[in-house]
């Protein structure tokens, strides 16, 4: 990879131990993949935040030194900031993750703690250029938002937010923004159908960038695009997704020339195939919400819904089940969502900001959990214990409650 | 005999090989605190990769992975170095920030050379990119 004489000087050494050790990253993940050069990034979006995934290797992060180049934000860390001790966590976690988080926020990282940075106010911009871990905000920005990134990891992310610059190569060039397999959806999809549907195609595309055709009648809302992201990032190894006539980069008219909008390589997916997640067997003692986090619109949702159950019964969820709801602090920051978040808990239900079931350790002792999430689905088998997980619509799930 | 590979990690270190054929995922598959290969498939299982050489195809599996590379080192436990046939990002991220030297895509492919064995004594040198049997 070419070096400028800057870039070099830093490479070496001559700005310290910190810069050294973040260009040695870029240039060892631009020579792995043959980028030529690297270039400048607007935003970083960083991973490995939760004391629960990076353990000790955080004192990597404490040595880093100065402050990153670019708006920098963070993943969910392992526990709500203000509400950990409710939450079940030990003292020892809370003051290990404190110092995590501290260590980030010395390098001038804004310490917001969400995988929704793009619906609190730091979305990039179509066509520019970010260097993004967590997965599903890279398929978001990708796909949705038509910026560029690759998919990173925690420390490649932190590295291009300490130099500025990630190496030119895969999503950043249009050439490898075309897609591979086209996916033929021949059923109508609301609500969490788009996160079987993003399982499914993450599953079955493995490296193959997908064109989503879905019946004329299916206009996705944010909200479920943002389940269909984390799906396909959760079982597939892409990072990014076209869905034909909604997403920037498959509009038509726009790029359809340079858009290869018939891959030789087609799938189809039926009524049955979305169906066959909603089959369920075991009886949930915990239902969570919030993966990723709920945007305000979702809360709103959440509160109408579980207000039609009680309003006038007096009612409250399930004695021997927890149900939560994992948001960012920033979409609570007006007096109207706190308001709701104080109804919706007046029900028995936990609203948590900051963490999330799947990074946080307080979740690993339950059996079967209920969820509208595809990313749940796959990793909390993985990461919470010997829990199972079963996909469910929103409505249902708040039925399931009572 | 002297083979010619890319610098991946800088540094020096010699040590004796231990050999796997298969990729690893670092994240599951290596106990940080004790080095100790934990996972079954694979045909290290059991060893400790402590002080070794460890050379193998690559790395697999989550990109926290790179931060259990660092975890071994700050117990004490890493490899001193690695060689590796393709180097991938989890692997390379983790090397440098553990500082443990790496080199891969060697002139002759390390794990197809009859001549290399488990415990012979190699010499890794990741900054000029070269190894040594």
């Amino acid at each position: 990879m070419h070096l400028t004489k800057e870039e070099e000087q830093v490479y070496e050494g001559e700005e310290g131990w910190t810069k050294q050790k973040a260009m040695e990253i870029l240039v060892a993940i631009g020579d792995i993949n043959h980028a030529t050069e690297l270039i400048p990034i607007k935003s970083a979006h960083i991973s490995g935040v939760s004391y629960k995934t990076i353990g000790d290797a955080f004192e990597f992060i404490s040595r880093l030194e100065g402050t990153v180049k670019v708006k920098s934000t963070l993943n969910p860390i392992g526990m709500d900031t203000e509400k950990w001790a409710e939450m079940g966590i030990s003292e020892a976690f809370a003051v290990n993750q404190t110092n995590v988080l501290d260590a980030y926020k010395k390098l001038g990282i804004s310490a917001e703690c969400t995988c929704i940075p793009y619906l609190i106010g730091h979305a990039p911009a179509k066509g520019e250029h970010i260097a993004w871990a967590e997965s599903s905000a890279v398929l978001y920005a990708n796909s949705v938002l038509g910026a560029r990134t690759n998919m990173e990891g925690a420390p490649s992310a932190l590295a291009a937010a300490l130099i500025g610059k990630t190496p030119f190569y895969g999503l950043h060039q249009s050439e490898n923004r075309k897609p591979g397999v086209k996916v033929s959806v021949n059923c109508d999809l609301a609500d969490a159908d788009y996160s079987a549907l993003g399982f499914l195609i993450g599953d079955l595309v493995e490296s193959k960038i997908p064109l989503i055709e879905l019946p004329p009648s299916s206009l996705p809302s944010t909200d479920e695009l943002k389940h269909l992201s984390a799906a396909i990032g959760a079982t597939g190894s892409v990072g990014m997704y076209h869905i034909k006539g909604i997403t920037p980069e498959a509009v038509t008219g726009v790029d359809e020339k340079e858009l290869n909008l018939e891959p030789e390589e087609k799938i189809e997916i039926e009524k049955e195939d979305i169906e066959a997640f909603y089959v369920s067997s075991c009886e949930p003692d915990v239902i969570a919400i919030g993966c990723p986090h709920c945007s305000s619109i979702e809360l709103k949702r959440l509160y109408e819904l579980l207000r039609a159950e009680c309003e006038g019964k007096g009612r409250k969820i399930k004695k021997d089940l927890e149900f939560f709801i994992f948001t960012a602090r920033a979409v609570m920051q007006n007096t109207q969502m706190q308001q709701i978040a104080e109804r919706i808990a007046s029900y028995g239900v936990k609203v948590i900001c900051d963490t999330c079931f799947v990074v946080s350790p307080a979740f690993e002792h339950y059996d079967c959990v209920l969820t509208n999430s595809g990313k749940m689905l796959r990793y909390v088998p993985l990461l919470c214990g010997d829990a199972e997980a079963k996909l469910c619509k929103t409505e249902d799930c708040v039925r399931r409650a009572f | 005999m002297k083979i010619k590979g890319r610098s991946i990690s800088k540094g020096l270190a010699s040590g004796k090989a231990l050999i796997s054929k298969q990729k690893i995922s670092f994240l599951g598959a290596v106990d940080p605190v004790t080095g100790i290969i934990m996972d079954k498939s694979l045909d290290i299982y059991g060893k400790e990769i402590t002080n070794r050489i460890l050379i193998f195809p690559g790395g697999k599996g989550s990109t926290v992975g790179s931060y259990v590379i660092y975890q071994l080192k700050k117990h004490g436990k890493s490899p001193c170095a690695m060689i590796v046939q393709r180097v991938d990002t989890i692997v390379a991220v983790g090397a440098i920030i553990a500082e443990i030297p790496v080199v891969d895509s060697l002139e002759t492919d390390p794990l197809e050379d009859e001549r290399i064995r488990d415990g012979e004594e190699v010499l890794v040198n990741g900054t000029r990119g070269y190894v040594e049997f």
